[in-house]
Formats: structure tokens, C-alpha cells, sequence
């Protein structure tokens, strides 16, 4: 499945996003903004999590858990697309 | 022998940069920043402790002139008297208090060879805060319901309407949110003794404040739209942070009010966005507001704009902005000669 981040939303390599259309700025920490990178690069999210597994110590449904989560704090914040 | 060319000469009013500020100094700002050939900015101020009258770099001359409550022939004189000395080429008055008495020697003060773009009465008042639900209702916009009233007695009727919270706000400056009847009669009681009658109350929208600051060309074009939201919000409801923003449907809105109503000059929308996307309406200032130096930062000059359209120049709409380009007010605590103060007040110049 593919979790699109707005195309207009601004973000860096140290976590801060802004969404110009409602002048909203967060601030992630690093997890997060590579996160959000690679969806911006069109990564699935089954590629996401398989990265995540690659990097950090935790298992699978830990790794599920969290991502959902964050998707869920995206999407309620107006980040990602329809 | 090259004689040096005069300097374009700006009044400007509205020069209270205090917590509730006037746009003078916002807007006197934009001007030197944004008009090329030399400025002298006459300022016109009403009260003696206004900051405009003694920064730096902001007036070149400042003139005490009448409230409006004085009348247009007063304001007309006055206007005159200082014209003779300065050669005023350009005048931007900036409270809506004082709008009305503007617009009506505006045709006088153009014979003397003051230039001012301003909307007509009929623009002026289609917004008014007393008109503007049937404005919206005219042109299929979302505004609040309000009432207007002459009475306290009122209030307690508008509840069994409305329901609390509402709106309740003057007929020029401050809005007041009350939760209860209690809090809904000081209100009235406290900006009816400031602002005089009729109050007007307001149904209460829920949802983000935007502001919108546009430019008319008086032919129902959009010269500039720049949308803003408010980051920090003082206890007045000014915005002391802000930050651009990119939404079309902002642009839409402030592009509908300019064509149908064919403004002309500077002018600001207060809007509400509810959780449904709808943008309701909730005022319309006939100025500037006071953050429209952003205009500038974000590369749309407004005030410049408004004096080249004004000195008769064809400005081309503008295109593109910066979006996410915030301002921060700051307080600044100036040092000021007590000779400077006295000379002000005394003699109404300085």
C-alpha cells in the first residue's frame, strides 16, 4: 500500500515539516523524517517497514505498530493526500 | 542648471504602532522599501504619543490632524493647510473610523493634486460590518448571521437565536467572544461606551482564523492577494506572528469580493475556515491591515502598488509569492527627546 505526503509539504533533513496550506509546522525526530522521505520518494509502505526492520532492533509487529501509528498522526494532521 | 527633482510626497495616516497598532508604520515601511525614486512621508496623527511621530527613518514630518468626528470640512482644511506647505502628491489614510470623511473630499483634494485610491461609498458600505450578511447572501458567500442592536434588552433574545457563545463586536473596532448573558452585556456595555451604537452580534464560527490582505485595482482585478495565518494572537485578537500561506481557495475568495464589488484600494478579509472547508467571512476592513508590511517580505508590495496606481501608474497583477515567510512584531522601547513631545504638542507638527 502506498501512503502518498502531500506534494507541497515542506520538509528537511532534521525533522521540520510545514504544510503551507495551513501555516501548521511540526517537529519529528529523525525515525520520523526518514520516514517521511521515503514516502516522498514513492516508497510503499511494506518498503518502509522492511527498512525500519533493517535498521532497528525491535520486531515486526512492534515496527507495524508504530508506523500505523505515525500514518495515523499524518493523516490527522492533513499531511497525506486523500 | 539641474535642478534635483522633488521627492514624491506620501501622507499616511494611522501611525499608533501600539498593541492594538494602526498600519502607518507597516505601510510607510513598504513604501521606502518599494518606490524607487525619492519619498518624503508626511505623517498625520491624531494623538501625541503615537510611535510613527518619532521612529526613525519613518516620517519625514508629521501633522496633528482633526478625529473624524469633526467632519470632512474640517479634515478638508487641514489637509489644505498642509498641502500648501508640502505638496502632498499622495495621501493613504488607514482607520476605517476615518475612511468616510477620506472618500468624500477625495474628489476636492484631487483638484489640489492629491492623489488617493479609495473605494467608493458604495463598495465602502456594501462591506460594512452592518451590511455584510446581506452582502454575503448577495453574492452566495458564507458570513455569520448577526443582528444589529441599539439595546441591551436585545441580548437576551439573540440567545434564544444564536445560543452562546457569540459574537459580540462595535461598529468599527473590537469583538468581543461571550460565553454567557453576564459576559455578553459587558461587552456591550464596554464597546458601545468606546465605539458608540449600534452593537452587532454575531453568531459564533468555530475554526482557524485566516487574514487575507488584497489589492483592487477598482476595475475588478486582483492586483496582489497575500493570505496569512495568525501564529500568535494577543489578547486584543492581533496577530503579533504570522505566516503566508498557499491555498487557492483563499485566492478564489479575496478574487470573488474584488470582482463583485470592483474594489478599489487596500483591503483585508478576516476569514474563518471551519473543519468542513467552508470560509466564512467575518469581516472586511477597508485598509490595509497592520501586518501588511508581510506583503513586502513576501514580494508583493501592496503599499507601493497603491501609490503607483494612485500617481496613475498601470500595475500589473501579481503572480507568485513566498509562501511560509512569517513576521514577529516585537515591542521597542524608544528614547524620545521630552522637546520632541512637547514640540508635537504643542504646535501639532513636528
Amino acid at each position: 500500500m502506498n501512503v502518498m505526503i502531500k506534494k507541497n509539504i515542506a520538509t528537511n533533513e532534521l525533522g521540520f515539516v510545514f504544510n503551507p496550506a495551513t501555516g501548521d509546522s511540526f517537529s519529528t525526530n529523525l525515525t520520523a523524517a526518514t520516514i517521511i522521505r521515503l514516502m516522498k520518494e514513492g516508497k510503499s509502505l511494506n518498503d518502509i517497514k522492511r527498512g525500519l526492520l533493517d535498521i532497528y532492533e525491535a520486531d515486526k509487529t512492534t515496527i507495524e505498530k508504530d508506523l500505523d501509528e505515525f500514518v495515523n498522526t499524518l493523516k490527522e494532521n492533513n499531511l497525506l493526500t486523500a | 542648471m539641474n535642478e534635483e527633482k522633488r521627492p514624491l510626497v506620501i501622507a499616511v495616516t494611522g501611525l499608533n504602532a501600539i498593541d492594538s497598532p494602526g498600519p502607518g508604520v507597516a505601510v510607510v515601511r513598504a513604501i521606502r522599501e518599494g518606490i524607487t525614486m525619492p519619498v518624503r512621508i508626511i505623517g498625520l496623527a491624531y494623538e501625541n504619543l503615537e510611535p510613527g511621530i518619532y521612529m526613525d527613518s519613518i516620517c519625514d514630518k508629521t501633522y496633528q490632524i482633526s478625529y473624524p468626528a469633526a467632519g470632512a470640512e474640517v479634515l478638508y482644511n487641514i489637509i489644505k493647510g498642509i498641502h500648501e506647505k508640502e505638496h502632498i502628491d499622495v495621501i493613504i489614510p488607514n482607520f476605517d473610523a476615518e475612511l468616510y470623511n477620506f472618500i468624500a473630499i477625495a474628489p476636492r483634494l484631487k483638484e489640489l493634486g492629491i492623489n488617493s485610491f479609495l473605494p467608493d461609498y458604495e463598495m465602502f458600505d456594501a462591506r460594512d460590518k452592518q451590511n455584510l450578511y446581506a452582502f454575503g447572501q448577495k453574492h452566495n458567500l458564507f458570513v455569520p448571521e448577526d443582528k444589529i442592536i441599539h439595546s441591551i434588552d436585545s441580548l437576551a433574545m439573540i440567545n434564544e437565536e444564536y445560543g452562546y457563545p457569540i459574537v459580540v463586536k462595535g461598529k468599527y473596532y473590537e469583538a468581543v467572544v461571550a460565553y454567557t448573558l453576564e459576559q455578553a452585556q459587558k461587552a456591550f456595555y464596554k464597546i458601545s461606551a468606546k465605539w458608540g451604537l449600534p452593537i452587532i452580534v454575531q453568531q459564533f464560527i468555530n475554526g482557524t482564523e485566516i487574514n487575507i490582505a488584497a489589492l483592487g485595482d477598482g476595475e475588478g482585478n486582483a492586483i496582489s492577494i497575500i493570505p496569512m495565518r495568525k501564529m500568535y494572537i494577543t489578547d486584543k485578537g492581533k496577530a503579533w506572528a504570522g505566516i503566508t500561506l498557499d491555498d487557492e481557495a483563499y485566492l478564489e475568495l479575496a478574487r470573488k469580493f474584488i470582482a463583485v464589488t470592483k474594489w478599489r484600494g487596500g483591503f483585508e478579509l478576516e476569514i474563518m475556515k471551519t473543519a468542513n472547508n467552508e470560509l466564512y467571512i467575518m469581516e472586511i476592513n477597508p485598509r490595509f491591515p497592520a501586518w501588511i508590511y508581510l506583503s513586502a517580505g513576501a514580494g508583493q508590495n501592496q503599499p507601493a502598488s497603491l501609490v503607483k496606481m494612485a500617481m496613475g501608474e498601470k500595475v500589473e497583477p501579481f503572480t507568485t509569492y513566498d509562501v511560509g515567510k512569517l513576521f514577529i512584531r516585537y515591542a521597542w522601547d524608544m528614547i524620545v527627546d521630552v522637546s520632541k513631545f512637547q514640540q508635537f504638542s504643542a504646535f501639532g507638527q513636528l
